[in-house]
This record gives structure tokens, sequence and C-alpha cells, in this order.
């Protein structure tokens, strides 16, 4: 068994390197599309992670819907809104209640993870534990698809009804209906600029600027050429 | 850790174990590049005799070494990029298209015999060992695929984007539209299949369909055409070729590449055909059943024979629709994916599953088709209600207007 230990070991460091990496380049990359693409590496560094604990199923669908329809998503309105280009980050803080804030908010959420983490054993509190294996006969997609369609099935049919409603709504909401063009006489052109419509009206001004203009630039070729 | 092969039960050591698996890994790389270097001189060698050209004939005989001459010289050339494009993804996308190709590979079972309770298990000489001649057979093994094909959308997308130039974004975007609409009609496609074999791995869907219970006709073809269809719009091959729609685009998402990561992309997009083709033969056409005769030899031998018999049918399939079929607009694209391919793959479904039932329940068969048929003629005539209502609503708005 020592070279399927030792395999399991550098899989899951280089998964964890994946994820940590993955989740420094999300909140330290400028570029919104590059914090994008960190974010899919650590989503597969999870995928990863859930093959080690044997859950295959939650790895596919990680992969599926996470990385191959959300972040997609993601990608799609970064680059049809155009929000591509660097943004300033380092700006002045606004509220001075954010940073303890951040810093308590991270403190619970690390408590809560090494909760999980010591809380090894299937059923901790009695019941069994979201970190410990999926129970009943077969493998874990068997397992996953007899609780969805049993003891979970209304929940997991309401789910699917309210993302219909939802996907309904969004198209009902996208499609307004396209209003008539303005009507000139209500709301007219603003007048032109005054100073343009003088450059256009007056051929005095047109014929005199021209000389002007052209001008200095024999002398600049004179003194290209002498310099040369 | 992973119960996927028979080889790797019980103890596991370095050797022979591990190395065989090692080796299964190099074998199936480069099986897999020599069957794309091929694939691309069939593909412009029966190309150029379906538009009345002789096609590559100096490289070699018949110029069967063109594609090691041009992979050649794309080494050499000038690798150019925009000034405007973001130096990183550039580079990466590439390779982001590549990958996907080379992991659903793993999944396909390349041969081994399914006849009687076989499971495709080949005992390995000189190791005393068992194994699939597939490099892995895990449990989610077409959820796999369908992650790979979700994930190939990457390299397409960021190749647009990253090149900072107008036409390669348009064609990006069309690609990302484009492979998501299908995925869903894929899906529902394969839902087919796995409803019959009822289980997600690649191996067992083999064993399912061995002894001429092909899934083809077990699913009544329609599945099959449905799969067929999203898939070539997946990979983006003609008739679904937008994204690279060079009388609109220039060269869509790879406009801007040149020199090996252009080649990188050819390459991905080929490597594509084969293995989808391969996935085509595994979840419809039995994979590597067939008939088997003669000796020991022979009967190990047959399959991979007729494995790569059914490969090369859907590889010239493939040649022949871009041969053939003339290119179809944005519009009809998402209509025939989104009006077309996801409700008759999704109806499709529930007729297996009522035909199932009514199976499992001893119910009338004749009743059974009736009931059957009335529900497809009442799901048809309201969507197609539906359409035309939406469609006359739109009109009168622009009417209005």
């Amino acid at each position: 068994m020592l070279a399927v230990a030792i395999v399991e070991r550098v899989v899951w460091a280089v998964a964890a390197l994946v994820v940590l990496g993955g989740a420094l380049g999300v909140i330290a990359s400028e570029n919104a599309v590059h914090a994008a693409l960190s974010l899919v590496a650590t989503l597969f560094g999870v995928a990863l992670m859930f093959v080690l604990q044997e859950a295959y199923f939650l790895a596919a669908i990680q992969v599926i819907v996470y990385g191959g329809a959300i972040v997609i998503l993601f990608l799609f309105v970064i680059m049809l809104l155009g929000v591509d280009r660097f943004e300033m980050l380092w700006g002045r803080e606004r509220h001075a209640w954010r940073r303890p804030l951040a810093v308590l908010s991270a403190a619970v959420i690390a408590t809560l993870a090494c909760v999980g983490m010591l809380a090894t054993t299937a059923t901790p509190t009695g019941a069994p534990s979201v970190t410990g294996k999926v129970g009943g006969p077969g493998d874990d997609i068997m397992a996953i698809g007899r609780s969805l369609f049993t003891d979970h099935v209304w929940a997991f049919e309401i789910t699917g009804v309210l993302l219909t409603v939802a996907v309904v709504g969004a198209v009902v909401l996208a499609r307004k209906p396209q209003r008539a063009p303005i009507d000139l006489d209500e709301f007219p052109l603003p007048e032109p600029e005054p100073d343009v419509l003088d450059d256009l009206d007056d051929p005095g001004a047109e014929s005199a600027e021209p000389g002007d203009a052209a001008d200095p630039e024999p002398e600049e070729e004179a003194e290209e050429v002498t310099s040369a | 850790m992973l119960a996927l092969d028979p080889l790797l039960t019980g103890d596991v050591g370095w050797w022979p174990e591990v190395a065989i698996v090692v080796i299964k890994v190099v074998l199936a790389f480069v099986a897999l590049l020599v069957a794309v270097m091929a694939m691309i001189w069939f593909e412009r060698k029966i190309h150029a005799d379906m538009t009345n050209r002789i096609g590559p004939n100096l490289a070699g005989p018949f110029g069967i070494f063109q594609t090691l001459a041009d992979g050649i010289k794309f080494f050499f050339k000038e690798d150019l990029m925009p000034r405007r494009a973001d130096p990183l993804v550039f580079r990466l996308a590439p390779y982001l298209s590549l990958i996907p190709a080379f992991i659903t590979f793993v999944v396909i079972p390349l041969g081994g015999r399914f006849d009687g309770d076989r499971q495709g298990v080949i005992k390995l000489p000189g190791f005393h060992k068992e194994t699939l001649l597939q490099v892995a057979d895990p449990h989610v093994g077409i959820l796999l695929v369908l992650a790979m094909s979700s994930i190939a959308v990457y390299g397409v997308m960021l190749a647009g984007w990253s090149s900072g130039s107008k036409y390669p974004l348009l064609g990006g975007v069309r690609a990302t539209a484009q492979m998501i609409s299908y995925e869903a009609g894929l899906g529902l496609a394969v839902l087919a299949v796995l409803l019959r074999t009822g289980s997600l791995s690649t191996n067992a869907i083999v064993a399912h369909q061995s002894g001429w219970n092909w899934n083809l006709w077990m699913t009544l073809f329609v599945p099959f055409v449905v799969f067929l269809i999203a898939i070539t719009a997946e990979m983006n091959r003609p008739p679904f070729d937008l994204v690279e729609a060079e009388q609109e685009l220039i060269g869509g998402f790879h406009t801007e590449y040149s020199s090996i990561r252009f080649a990188l992309f050819f390459l991905s997009e080929f490597m594509n055909v084969v293995t989808m083709s391969a996935i085509i033969v595994t979840l419809f056409f039995g994979g590597p059943d067939g008939p088997s005769f003669g000796p020991d030899w022979l009967r190990a031998l047959l399959p991979t024979v007729w494995f790569l018999a059914k490969l090369i049918v859907f590889l010239f399939l493939f040649v022949s629709f871009r041969a053939t079929l003339p290119r179809l607009r944005y519009d009809q694209l998402m209509d025939l994916g989104w009006k077309a391919m996801i409700p008759l793959a999704l109806g499709w479904f529930l007729l297996l599953v009522t035909v199932r039932i009514a199976a499992d329940n001893d119910w009338n068969p004749f009743a059974t088709v009736a009931v059957i048929v009335a529900g497809f003629a009442a799901g048809g005539l309201m969507l197609r209600k539906a359409i035309r209502t939406s469609a006359a609503r739109r009109a009168a708005e622009e009417v209005a207007i």
C-alpha cells in the first residue's frame, strides 16, 4: 500500500498548492480576467481534493457546473461589459470599520474550518457528518441519487422549479418591448456649438488659416534636412 | 485509492502496478498523437478527393508525411503576438484547448473481450496481472467526458479575448454561446444511454452493449442523431464552424495566432475529432464489440480491429460533413440547438423512461405506444405553437415601431 499512499500524498500536495495559489490569484490579480482564471484553478484543485476523498461525482459536478458554466459566464460578462482593464485596487479606504470586521470574519471562518477538519468521525453529533462518507449500498453516485430522489425529493424538485422560474423571469425582464424612436419635434437635437459653426460657415477664416497652419511644416522639414 | 481497474485491487506497489499504469498512459498518449497525425493526412486527402483536388502528394508515399513536414515548418516560423494582447493568457490558451482533448481519451475502452462475463479484462503476459485496455475507468466516466467538453470552451474563449483584437473577440464570444447551448442537448442525448446502462462508467456502458445490444438501436436512433449533431457543434466543426467563419471573421478566435501556437489549435481540433468519434463508438456502437472467431490470439485482437474500423467510419463521416454541408447562419444554429435538439432529446428521454416502466409493470404495449404517440404529438404541437406565437409577437412589435 506504500505506493498508493505516496501517490495520494503527492496528489494532495499538488491540489493544495493549486487551491491556495488560485485563491491568492483571485484576490491579488489586478485584471478581472486573470482573477476569474485563478478562480478556475482553485475550483479544479477542490475537485482534485474531492477525488482524493473518493467523492467522484462531486468532483465531476464541480468541474462541470463551476468550472464549465459559472466561471464561463463570469468571463462572458467581463468580456462583454469591457471591465477587463486594470482597476485601481489600492485606493483610500472609505470605511475604517471594514478592516477589523474582515479580520473577525476570517477568524470565524478559520475556526469553523478547524472544527470541520477535527470532527473527522462520521457522526460527531449523532447525525451523519458533512465530512463523512455518503452511506448506503453502491458507489457514491448511487448513494447521492437515492438520497436526492427519496429523502430529499421535494427539496430537489422545488429547487428545480425555482431555477426554472428564475430563468423565465430573467428572460421576461431582459426582453423589454422596444420603445418607439424619439420624436424629433418633442426632443429636438441639441444646437451645434457656435464656434464649430464659425469654422464651417466663415470662408474668410478658412482661407486665412491654411497659410498659418501650413507655414511651420516646411520649416520643420528644412530643419530635419539640415540636421540630417 | 481508486478501485477502477483490476490491476489496482489488492496490494499495489511501484513494480509492476504503477509502472504498468505509467506505460499505459504513455502508450495511449503516443497512440493518440499518431492517430491525430494520420487523421490530418486522411482529412486533407479525402477532402481533396471530394473537391476534385489532389491534396498532399509530395512528402512520402501518398503525402503521408505531410503532417510531419507541416509540424516542422510551424516550429521554425516566427511567433507573433499583437501589442494589445494579454501575454499570459495568449500563451496559455492553446494548451487549454489541447489538454481536454487528451484527457477525454483516457476513458475510452480500446479493446478487450466483452463477451460472456469478461468485462474487457485482459491478462498481461509475463506479469500475472489483469487490466483493462483503457487508461482509467472512473465511476464517473461519461461525466468526465462532459466535464472536459465544457472545459474546452476556455481555450477558444480566452484565445479570442486575449488577442486584443476585434474579430478574435467576436469569434470567441460566438464559440462560447454555441458550445454552452449545445452542451445541454449533448447531456440529454447521453442520458438515454445512461438510462439503459445504469452506470456512468464507460467500461460498463460497453459491457452492457456486448452481443449486438448496441445502444444505437436500443435507444432507437434518435439520441445518436442528437449526439452526433451536438458533438459536431461542440467541436466547432463544419457545418457549425461559425467560430472561424472566414468570410466574416477572418480566422475567428485564432486570427492573431501564428507558428506553433496556431498549430496547437489545429492539433486540438483534430484530436477532438478522433476522441469524440471514439466516444460515439463507445456510447452507441458497442465500442470494441463485434463478431469473434478463430484462435485465442485472434479473439483477443479482433475487438481492437472492430473498434478501429468503427472509428474510421466516423472520421470519414466528419470529413464528409466538412466537404458537403454549407455553414449554418448564426440564428439557424441557435434555433437548431434550443428549439429542436433540446426538446427532442428531452422528449426522447421521457419516451425511453415510459417504455421501461411499461415493460417493468407489464402494461398493455399497444396502449403504451398510443399514449406515447399522443404525448409526442401534443408536445410537438405545443412547442410549434409557442415558437410561432413568439415569432408573431416579435413581428407585431417591429411593425408597431
